[in-house]
This record gives structure tokens, sequence and C-alpha cells, in this order.
């Protein structure tokens, strides 16, 4: 009977195969066109002549004696010092993650072990923070910030993040929790544990598939922000993305654009491989919850 | 587990979201009733070598002065929400009885900056989010059907537009459609017309936006979809078979019920993400198109030397309430299980 099934008739599997194909290459295209012309200079990706020029590069080499160059990517980490917004991003990111997590392991953990009315009133509390787009809180951030003297820096930006970000962790996190047994840290407690021990010594050793899924969406939120890291932080503190926002206008001027493609693909690049290292914890993540309905 | 111990574990979390999420509410609420103060002018005689003229100037010192001692600015109630930027009463009775027709009434209100970024919103929404949505199980009942061996390369691929932030992917697609770049030279091929310019015409904006969030936006309902479908019960299916049902059959009445809740559940978080629209309005420079809530918000908040803080409030806290409105029935539908299950 299942064979009979999965047999379906080659016309749909072909159809469903080409259907397949078109996606793939309208998901993945854009990017590896826009990888490979990075490495040649904005005659050729932004060529008048001819489309293909962006492949074979005849103009690329021509000014630099190779097919594929590296001055895109010197002018904008090296002329531009694009290594600055690097290093914020870095810092942002890796702060961000680390506080989330400590953060949400202790509160998802706590919601999915009480039973009482109020951990679900804060549950509901969390969805309806989720809704709300981030920008519409600047402006309360933007006044309080400027008076106590702490707009502009990196910490406040972290914590911004963190903030926001609380939310989505605690739903992944809560409901991670709720598929680990009770008697795991309850049977340590039983033997004399407080409650913080049996969290550390009976739950953290087996939550770590639970935590590195949040953790790469707490990355994700701290390494993708725009309008947060935008609006708070000045601009000798910027992070990358705003920072290419930023620098758009400028390098469009001086015919540089080919500064921004390179600095576009140096933060995509990292994802990339996330993504292949991480595609399972993604997915995980991002169905938690949802096909339970 | 004690109230005293719940209270301990989520302390941290609680804290943040407090005086991060819901103190600045309060705040923006409070923003929303006072505007920045009107410029103090001083007039102040100018002297060269050859003859003195009175200038009007901005007096600084005095600005900052009763900047310190009113910070949030002068007091302004409701007229923030009213005035031409947002709400606009009295711009649209003046339309309204100025304008031959309701047509012609409505297209001139459209032109208002809040009525322009609502329009685009909801447009964006309810265009991306079921053509997405749509898009999405195609794509997974699709990858159902090709062999395993394929599901992980196109799942990673599928990933890849979702995961990468809204602003680059945005310019990605932006430099592809430049008329020097391979989107828009393939157009000017096709509807062979040099002149063919995807940014410079507003309609044509508006349609690479919508596609842009649905190139964005279907990756996620893929994964959904194609995560539910391995749950479909094949004793169901096996069962319709028996009975005679045709493969359509089967979708429609084994597939679709089944996904029903994961589809609610998506047409719900789509709304909410479709609804913040603003990275890929920057990403295409498309702000003389289109703007959205959020990027009005945004634009506020930017303006010149002194941020409009009050005249954002007042748009974030409309933002807020269409969110809420867009929001309550799957509220409301939350509280009736919780009510159901206590």
């Amino acid at each position: 009977m299942a064979a009979q099934m999965e047999r379906a008739p080659l016309s749909l599997k072909l159809l469903a195969l080409g259907f397949v194909l078109v996606w793939v290459f309208t998901a993945a295209f854009p990017f590896i066109w826009t990888v490979w012309g990075s490495f040649k200079v904005q005659a050729d990706f932004f060529s008048y002549a001819d489309w293909t020029d962006a492949l074979d590069g005849p103009t690329t080499r021509a000014q630099t004696g190779s097919a594929f160059t590296l001055d895109a990517y010197r002018g904008v980490w090296i002329d531009n010092e694009f290594w600055r917004p690097g290093l914020n991003t870095l810092i942002v990111t890796f702060s961000v993650t680390a506080i989330s997590l400590t953060f949400g392991t202790l509160g998802g953990y706590a919601l999915a072990r009480s039973g009482y009315r109020y951990a679900f009133w804060v549950l509901i509390a969390a969805l309806i923070f989720r809704a709300m787009p981030g920008v519409t809180l600047v402006s309360g951030y933007l006044l309080p910030f400027f008076e106590l003297n702490l707009w502009g820096r990196l910490p406040t930006a972290i914590i911004v993040l963190v903030a926001l970000n609380q939310p989505f962790t605690l739903w992944l996190l809560h409901a991670f929790f709720l598929s680990i047994p009770r008697d795991l840290d309850e049977s340590a407690m039983v033997d004399g544990c407080t409650r913080f021990q049996a969290f550390r010594l009976a739950i953290i050793p087996v939550m770590w598939p639970g935590v590195i899924t949040a953790g790469i969406f707490s990355f994700l939120t701290g390494y993708n922000d725009f309008v947060i890291s935008a609006a708070i932080l000045s601009e000798d503190n910027q992070t990358m993305i705003p920072r290419i926002a930023a620098f758009l206008g400028s390098v469009q001027l001086r015919g540089q654009i080919m500064y921004a493609v390179a600095a576009t693909v140096s933060v995509i690049l990292p994802l990339i491989f996330l993504v292949l290292f991480f595609q399972k914890r993604i997915v995980s993540g991002l169905t938690a919850g949802a096909v339970k309905g | 587990m004690p109230h005293g111990t719940f209270a301990k574990f989520i302390l941290p979390s609680l804290t943040a979201m407090f005086l991060f999420i819901a103190l600045p509410i309060v705040s923006i609420i409070y923003q929303s009733f006072f505007i920045e103060h009107e410029q103090i002018m001083i007039t102040v005689e100018a002297c060269d070598p050859f003859r003195c003229v009175e200038e009007v100037r901005i007096d600084a010192e005095a600005m900052i002065a009763l900047r310190e001692e009113q910070p949030a600015g002068r007091f302004n109630g409701l007229a923030t929400y009213t005035d031409s930027a947002h709400l606009a009463f009295s711009e649209i009775q003046r339309i309204w009885s100025s304008s031959p027709d309701a047509w012609a009434a409505l297209d001139r209100i459209f032109e208002l900056p809040f009525y322009r970024a609502l329009v685009f919103t909801l447009a964006y929404t309810f265009i991306v989010t079921p053509a997405s949505i749509g898009l999405g199980f195609l794509v997974a009942l699709a990858v159902n059907r090709i062999p395993q061996f394929f599901r992980g390369a196109v799942v990673y691929f599928s990933l890849l537009p979702m995961i990468v932030p809204s602003l680059l992917g945005s310019l990605i697609l932006f430099w592809m459609i430049d008329a020097r770049g391979i989107i828009g030279s393939f157009l000017q091929a096709l509807f062979n017309d040099p002149e063919l310019s995807v940014k410079a015409d507003p309609v044509l904006t508006w349609i690479t936006l919508f596609a842009y969030g649905t190139w964005s936006s279907t990756p996620f309902v893929f994964i959904i979809f194609f995560a539910a479908l391995q749950t479909v019960p094949r004793d169901t299916l096996e069962a319709s078979m028996v009975d005679g049902a045709s493969r359509l059959d089967r979708v429609r009445f084994v597939v679709i019920p089944h996904l029903a809740p994961v589809a609610t559940f998506l047409l719900v978080v789509s709304i909410m993400d479709n609804f913040r629209v603003f990275e890929a309005i920057i990403g295409f420079s498309a702000q003389a198109h289109a703007s959205s809530l959020s990027s009005l918000i945004f634009n506020d908040l930017r303006s010149g030397e002194i941020p409009l803080f009050g005249s954002a409030a007042a748009t974030s806290i409309m933002t807020i309430f269409c969110i809420g409105l867009l929001m309550t029935p799957s509220i409301r539908r939350s509280w009736t299980a919780f009510q159901t299950k206590t």
C-alpha cells in the first residue's frame, strides 16, 4: 500500500522536480551572482555593454591583470576601515547571544516548570511584545538615553537587543524544557539539591541542543539588526549593517559602489556558512511549536 | 515550583523586558502628547566694516535652557495625532469638500504621508502574506515529492533569502535590477525598451518590493509546511485511497485539513512580520515611491537636527494599535484555549 502511494506518475514527478529547481535557482542565484561579482571591477559587474562581462570580467582583466580582484574588499576593509564596524558587530553579537541565553534558559526553565496562571500571562505578554515592530519603541528609548547619557554606546544597544530578543528566546526554550522530563530535576531535588542546583546539575547537561538552537537565533538578532543599531549607536560605534546603509550614499557618489557590494558579501558569507553547519538546528528552531499547531 | 523560586529564575528576563519593552511603551504614549519646542529667535546686530544689519537667529543658549527645563517638549495633547503628518483631519475635510467625486478625494487623501504609508503597509502585508503562503505550500508539496537525497540541499538554499538581513537581501536584488545589472538589462531586452527602469516607476517599485517580500518570506512558510507534511497521518491517506480518492482529493480532504492549524499559525506570524516592512524600502532606495509606517517613524527620528520624538511616538502608537487589531483574533483564540484547559 505504502509503495503504491509513493508511485506517482512520471509527469507529476518531473513537474515537482522542475518546480523545485526553479525555486532553488530563485532562492540561491542572487547570492551566487553577487558573491561572484564582488571580485570584479564596477565596469564589469554593472556593465552597460553586456551582462556577460560580469561572468568573464574583461575590464577586470585589463585593469588588474586577473579575472578576479580583491580591490573592492581592500577598499572597504582597509581604506574605509570596515573592520571597525566589524569589530563592533562581533562584540554586540557575542554579548547579545551570551546574555540572551543566560536570561532565556533561566526564564524558560521557570516557565516550563511553573503550573501557575501567571506563567501563561508572561508567555502571552511575550507574544504581544514579539509582535511589536522594534522601531516603534525607539522613540521611547532615545529621550531617556540622552538624559542618562547612555545613547550611542555599545552596551546600550546590547541590552536593548537582549530585551527585544527575550520573547522569542523564552518561547523557544520554554517549549524545549517542556520536552525534558520533570523526573530529571525532581529526582535531583529529592536527593537534596536546591532548585538551582537541580537546574545546574541535572538540566544544563541535557539542555544543549535547545540552547544551541536559541543561540543561533540570538546570534541572528544581534548580527542582522538594522533599526535598533542605526538609531541607538553613534557613528563611531556603528555595527556593520547600519554602516553599509550609511555608506551607500557616499560610495555611490564616488562611483565606488563595488565597496558596498564587497561589504555586503562580507556580511553575508558568515551567514551562508552558519546555515551550512547549523541547518538542522535552524529548522528545528523555526518549527518548534509551529507544527504542533 | 514555588512562587519565590519562579520569581528568582524569571527575574533577569522579566526585568529586561519590563525596562526595554513595557516601560518604553508608556514612554511613547507620554511622548506622543508632546511636540518639539518652537525655535526661540533673537535679533542680533551683525556688523561688518561697512554697515550693520539686524539678523534673526536661533537663540541656541535659550533653546538649551528650555530643553533642560522641559525635555519632553511642549504639551500638545492629542493634536499630534490629528495634525497633517498623521490623521490629518482638517486636510481630509478640505479635500473632501473640494474634490469632484469620492475617487478623486481618496486619491488625494492617499497622498497624505500617514495614509500613504498605511496604504503601502497594508498592501504589502495583504499581498505578500497570501503570496508567500501559497508559494511556500506549493514548494513544500513539490519538495515532498522529490527523492530524499536532494531535500537537504533544497532546504539549505531555501534558508538563504530568509536568514540574510532584509537590508542586504534587498540591496542584492536592487543591484541586479539596476539598468546595468543582470535582471535590469534582461528586462530591457525582453520589452525592447532601453529606457526601461524599474527604479523610476512607482508601480514597478511597488511590484519589486512585493516580489522581494515574497522571495524573502516564502522560505519560512515552506519549512513549516514541509515539517508539517511529515506528520500527515499515513493511515488516513491510505484509508482515503481505499475509498477511491484521487491524488487531488487526498490533498484537498486529508492534507489541507491536517495543515490548517499550521496555516493559521503562519498567517498570524507572517502578518506580524510583513506589517513591519521597512529595511526593503531603504535597500531599494524606494523612499520616493513607497513608505511604510515603520519607515515613517524612522524618518521622524532621523529628521534634520532635532528628532521629531512626538511625531514618531504618535505614529508608533498608531502602529501598535494596528498590530493589536490584526492580532486580536489569535490572542482571543489562545485565551479561549487557555480557559477551556483550566
